[in-house]
């Protein structure tokens, strides 16, 4: 037993968290700056935060991860970072070449209380940004909120640095993913093709933590959002936010600095919440929903209603991020499953609320934490033990322990490959997610049930 | 590609051998804007400390720093498995404006309170150097309290390189060095310094031992235990495994309790026979463990010798790149594969010396490239131009080989196979033959065209 030490009464612990349902935010915000094209990721801090976010970010997509340091040293730590930020990125432009430089905090330099865009004007002032190259940044303090929180900071600052209205109104479309995979990033521009809409998609890593083995190494991939796209994004006629934690803040202030009207949806998880976004699309193009989609939706539905005697009453435990969460358990409960333990490591209190609303009519006692960590999750399962689990791979210890099917969903997934191909999100990335749901529930099924219940025809 | 440029200030690291006279720069700082493989302090102290299984980790900082180094080595423990929970103090806000102390004391006491470990170690990071917590304080109040050893492991990031933590972590183990009774610790008894238990080696390597007749007091820090450090004062020598991580506590131990050490390394046949026989002399009073150790020796290598022949059938003139954390490793590594009768035409490491680098030189044949502390760039640069068939790395290094169509084995900690002592040769060799020859690589565009 891994985790024989974890204990199933559930003491208060406020100081301390144990076995995170979390990260820190510079690693989501160096995520997001991959979504943009050309783009060097810099962590301005000493050298072991970079060399763990690009470790961890290389384990879940497999994907060499290219990211430059400020490699503090201690002087930098009393005097501060600005020259180590300076002659980075006058090292970086130099010899790797980006069409543009991300920066982003960590700790060590909020603390010491480095001032980034003044650092950047003062690189500016010195000449070590060349013409038409660009350096932005992000505040990362990871001691508030989350890596959730670190995506959606990047993604806001690359409308900060780049959106710009023209006076005039194009037809294009904003659209903002969430923290999600290369895969769905793909998969969200198909629907809005689909629509009939060429959508501007920033973070975009489809094509960049995703690509393929080319002989070659490739310092930057081909995907990605480019500058020139964001600068027109400003003028777009709407943004689309998926995920109000990792999307919103991105999508109003794209509303604040160039008024274009923003709407803020949930992750298109599962069949109402991809309804939502197909809606709002249809309404912006101003098109009926084209049959192609309509088809989708249909076969998605399909496969519940073929499956629903083996969904129905089954009770699941969730870790993962918000907006992940929100929209999953929608979707499970919608096919009649019950979510009974749903923990996130990121705190927010509108996040309980919203589970609390969606499961107001689950005949079930649903413990809900925003804020908890994998142990707490641990207990509650032994307290109250479920038939599936669905989250990162570190809750395969869990399921070894307890012995409890696993599907792997959300950040990181170490263990497993096919989430940066096969997407989650629309009616498609639906009857994915009800595969593996259903993948996991039979196979235990059929191990587990006696002679005289193992169908052969399910 | 064939253009790629080196960092001006990176050249100093990088050298040809054969090309010009040997000088490396290293032991230096990353240069910062540099793509740099490694890691920091922490890391190393993390590392290090971390297959002590009856302790207490807790990592007082942000919550990154814990999340990333949750149960990262395959370090295996026979007995209590609390060092893989991840404990952290997760500081907030107000503790970064009003100091983490507090907070730190409270986690510290519930946690011990709940699992009554052996000992506490209490890793600072970087934030911790900064908004100035006296953890010293903190530790030697809570050690007071409850009757344990609570040790501050002082590893603040940017307080140096990984090597850095492999000392700060010496320093606190050296702590718990001395507090137990030594009564049945034999004359012929050893410590194994440096050896993590990796997939299982610490066991691999002790059974030879206990075969030779030789006590092992304690194995530093392979499925560690809080008592065996304890007593391991009273072995006769110390042997320390890969130069960079516990030379320093064999230093100490040298010093304070004038217990000798020598180094060794047990991967590959030669090096492994070498440290067994390197430490059976050193008891010449029992003539008996260096007759059992050449059984031992001999018996094992006959075991697997028909099987590394039929893989260096297939291996035999391959090219391997390595790039790997400390130097000492490389050198092994050079020694393995000529055993399977590859060439090695990049070495390089993260954290050398300079005389690390002037024994890989002498190693190494004409043209080889050596390199200090690397980035991506050059790493890809060096294995297309000397079209290396394998590269030999951790967990950075594996994609960039897989996309340039170049088989890859992982020497560092993400492994699960034990490579060390002869069987560990025998891994090594069925790994290296499985990615060298694996029928992926007729399929990658680099390869097809040659
Ligand atoms: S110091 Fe902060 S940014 Fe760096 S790894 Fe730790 S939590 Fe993350
Ligand atoms: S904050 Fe410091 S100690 Fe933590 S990972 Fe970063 S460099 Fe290492």
């Amino acid at each position: 037993m891994l985790l024989r030490h974890t204990t199933a009464a559930v003491a208060e612990r406020s100081a301390l968290t144990v076995n995170p349902a979390k990260t820190c935010q510079p690693i989501g915000a160096m995520y997001a700056a991959l979504g943009l094209n050309g783009c060097l990721p810099h962590s301005h801090g000493s050298q072991g935060c970079c060399a763990y976010h690009r470790s961890t970010l290389t384990r879940h997509y497999k994907e060499p991860v290219m990211a430059g340091t400020s490699s503090f040293t201690e002087g930098a730590s009393v005097f501060g970072g600005q020259a180590n930020l300076v002659q980075a990125i006058n090292n970086m432009f130099t010899i790797y070449e980006p069409e543009v430089i991300a920066v982003h905090t960590t700790c060590l330099s909020e603390t010491i209380g480095d001032d980034l865009p003044q650092i950047i004007s003062k690189a500016r002032d010195d000449g070590k940004i060349p013409a038409r190259k660009f350096v932005i940044h992000a505040n990362t303090p990871s001691y508030v909120g989350t890596h959730v929180t670190g995506y959606a900071n990047m993604a806001k600052a690359m409308v900060d640095y780049f959106a710009e209205k023209n006076g005039v109104r194009s037809r294009a479309v904003n659209i903002v993913p969430g923290f999600v995979e290369p895969s769905d990033m793909a998969e969200i521009r198909r629907i809005a093709g689909e629509m009939g809409i060429t959508p501007i998609l920033f973070p975009d890593t489809s094509n960049v933590l995703n690509g393929p083995l080319t002989g070659k190494f490739a310092m930057y991939p081909e995907g990605g959002v480019t500058v020139s796209e964001l600068t027109r994004s400003g003028s777009s006629k709407a943004t689309v936010a998926l995920g109000r934690l990792a999307a919103g803040p991105a999508a109003r202030a794209m509303d604040v600095k160039c008024k274009v009207p923003c709407h803020i949806l949930d992750l298109p998880v599962g069949l109402k919440k991809t309804d939502e976004f197909v809606d709002v699309l249809r309404q912006l193009a101003g098109v009926q929903v084209p049959d192609s989609l309509e088809v989708e939706r249909g076969q998605l539905l399909d496969v519940i209603s073929d499956m629903h005697q083996y969904l129905h009453g089954v009770k699941v435990g969730i870790v993962g991020d918000p907006d992940q969460l929100i929209a999953l358990t929608d979707f499970l409960v919608s096919v009649d499953m019950i979510p009974v333990h749903i923990v996130t490591g990121t705190p927010g209190k509108k996040f309980e609320k919203r589970i609390r609303e969606i499961v107001k009519d689950v005949p079930h006692r649903v413990n809900v934490s925003a804020g908890g960590d994998m142990f707490l999750f641990h207990q509650w399962v032994k307290n109250e033990p479920v038939d599936l689990m669905i989250g990162n791979t570190y809750l395969k210890y869990i399921a070894r322990d307890e012995d409890i099917p696993l599907l792997r969903y959300g950040f990181p997934i170490l263990d497993r490959v096919g989430h940066s191909y096969f997407p989650t999100v629309g009616y498609r990335g639906g009857i994915r997610l009800l595969e593996k749901i259903l993948d996991a529930l039979l196979d235990r099924k059929d191990r587990d049930s006696p002679e005289s219940g193992f169908e052969l025809v399910m | 590609m064939s253009q790629i440029e080196v960092l001006k200030d990176r050249k100093s690291q990088i050298h040809l051998k054969g090309s010009e006279p040997f000088e490396m720069t290293c032991d230096r700082h990353s240069l910062s804007g540099s793509v740099s493989q490694r890691a920091c302090v922490f890391c190393g102290s993390r590392v290090v400390l971390y297959p002590i299984a009856d302790a207490l980790h807790l990592v007082h900082g942000p919550i990154g720093c814990a999340a990333y180094t949750w149960d990262i080595r395959g370090a295996l423990s026979s007995g209590p498995e609390l060092h893989r929970m991840s404990f952290s103090t997760d500081l907030q806000e107000t503790d970064v404006i009003y100091g983490g102390e507090k907070r730190l004391y409270a986690a510290l006491t519930q946690l011990i309170d709940q699992y009554q470990p052996k000992a506490a170690f209490i890793y600072a990071t970087c934030i911790v150097g900064i908004i100035g917590d006296d953890v010293a304080a903190v530790c030697s109040r809570v050690s007071r309290e409850k009757g344990i050893p609570v040790l501050p492991v002082h590893s603040e990031g940017f307080k140096g390189t990984k090597k850095d933590g492999y000392r700060a972590a010496c320093d606190a183990m050296f702590k718990l060095v001395g507090r137990e009774d030594t009564a049945d610790v034999s004359p012929f008894s050893i410590n194994i310094l440096g050896e993590f238990n990796i997939g299982g080696e610490a066991w691999i390597i002790r059974k030879y031992y206990e075969k030779m007749g030789v006590q092992v007091v304690s194995v530093m820090t392979g499925d560690g235990r809080v008592g065996e450090i304890g007593r391991s004062h009273g072995a006769a020598l110390n042997v320390v495994q890969c130069s960079g991580a516990m030379t320093s506590l064999a230093e100490m131990m040298q010093k304070e309790y004038g217990i000798p050490f020598i180094r060794v390394s047990y991967f590959g046949l030669e090096d492994t026979a070498k440290a067994l026989y390197d430490v059976a002399r050193r008891f010449p009073d029992n003539p008996e463990i260096l007759t059992r150790t050449m059984d031992l020796v001999k018996n094992e290598i006959r075991a697997i010798e028909p099987d590394l022949k039929e893989y260096r059938k297939d291996l035999e003139g391959k090219r391997a790149a390595i790039y790997v954390g400390g130097a000492f490793k490389a050198f092994s590594l050079i020694r393995a594969l000529k055993t399977l009768g590859m060439e090695v035409v990049l070495a390089g490491s993260q954290t050398g010396t300079d005389e690390d680098y002037r024994i890989l030189e002498q190693m190494c044949d004409e043209g080889t490239v050596i390199l200090d502390d690397a980035n991506p760039v050059e790493l890809s640069k060096y294995v297309i131009e000397k079209d290396a068939d394998l590269f030999i790395g951790g967990v950075k290094e594996r994609p960039i080989a897989y996309k340039l169509g170049v088989g890859f084995c992982d020497h560092n900690h993400e492994r699960k196979i034990p490579l060390a002592g002869f069987i560990g040769m025998y891994n090594f060799a069925k790994e290296v033959h499985s990615t060298v020859t694996s029928p992926v690589w007729k399929f990658a565009h680099r390869r097809r065209r040659v």
